[in-house]
């Protein structure tokens, strides 16, 4: 059963990368995102950061978006539910 | 589809020549396409279009004007203003007779008053500001350079801004940080979940889908006959 943060976060990042349903449903804790996706650029990931704080009402510092966080799709999840329970 | 051109007002009273995309075969419902605003502009240039030729094959004339600064435009974007544009849209509304409008994202900051029509998925100026602020701080950052929003700010008010490839006045950034939406009763949004499909203007790589471009068309084409 997965969490509505999980749900949204698939859902925010299929819009951004073009991800097909079958795409999505394929993420796991480990699957590598930044590094591993060469169409990431500073741009998309700006707007990627812009959406789930809007998606998920939460607030994200600049000083918090680093290349660890984007590393895999776990370490990005662990991000989301921590700030919407912190929130 | 042709390429005409509006004139455009300049500081100080003279005008320019800018171009507009247009099918004009002088039908009653003349739709008025303001575009996105800088990087959004690129991503949703596909679909913009596309929703005109549709609107065109239901029988309504569409024009979609350059901004000063943007496109084929000899103005320098670095001395235009948030103002300007709206100066520019309005302008265009006059030239082409306009009887109704479609905003698309951060066209809907500069719509005139005065006219029915459509804000698709609108924002605010501030949002806009924010990720662009936002993707310069991460391409420094890959760079070695550490920024932050409050000193890009800070700077970019006082002598303007280079960010994500668009050169922005001091005025640019100062009108952006407070713009908002048109509020019109006369203006109707609509929202992403209406459409359907992936919101195309956050896509990493720039992408088309022709159903949202019919669901677009089909709303706007539906509500012109209301």
């Amino acid at each position: 059963m997965r969490s509505d943060t999980d749900r949204k976060l698939r859902r925010i990042l299929s819009d951004v990368l073009g991800l097909t349903e079958d795409q999505v449903e394929e993420l796991t804790p480990d699957t590598g995102l930044f590094g591993h996706l060469p169409e990431l650029d500073s741009m998309a990931v700006a707007g990627l950061f812009t959406e789930m704080e809007d998606r998920l009402g939460i607030s994200i510092d600049d000083d918090e978006i680093d290349a660890d966080l984007l590393e895999t799709y776990g370490a990005l999840l662990a991000f989301a539910e921590a700030k919407r329970e912190a929130a | 589809m042709t390429s005409e051109s509006y004139p455009c007002p300049l500081p100080g009273g003279a005008a320019a020549r800018e171009y507009a995309l247009s099918f004009d075969k002088g039908r009653a419902v003349r739709m008025l396409v303001v575009p996105a605003l800088f990087d959004e502009a690129n991503k949703l240039r596909h679909l913009t279009v596309e929703v005109m030729r549709r609107l065109h094959g239901a029988g309504i004339d569409c024009f979609l004007p350059d901004l000063p600064g943007t496109n084929e435009s000899l103005r320098d974007l670095a001395g235009v203003e948030l103002e300007d544009w709206r100066m520019a849209v309005e302008a265009a509304a006059r030239h082409f007779g306009a009887t109704h409008l479609l905003a698309l994202r951060g066209g809907g900051l500069l719509v005139p008053g005065g006219l029915p029509g459509w804000l698709y998925a609108p924002v605010k100026g501030a949002s806009l500001l924010k990720t662009m602020l936002r993707a310069r701080i991460l391409a420094s950052r890959e760079a070695g350079l550490e920024e932050t929003s409050e000193a890009l700010l800070e700077r970019g008010l006082e002598q303007g801004l280079e960010l994500a490839g668009f050169i922005l006045s001091g005025e640019m950034i100062r009108q952006l940080q407070a713009a908002m939406p048109a509020g019109d009763a006369r203006l109707t949004v609509i929202e992403q979940d209406l459409v359907e499909g992936r919101p195309l203007w956050l896509r990493a790589e720039p992408d088309h889908d022709p159903a949202q471009a019919d669901a677009l068309a089909a709303i706007v084409s539906l509500g012109c006959k209301a």
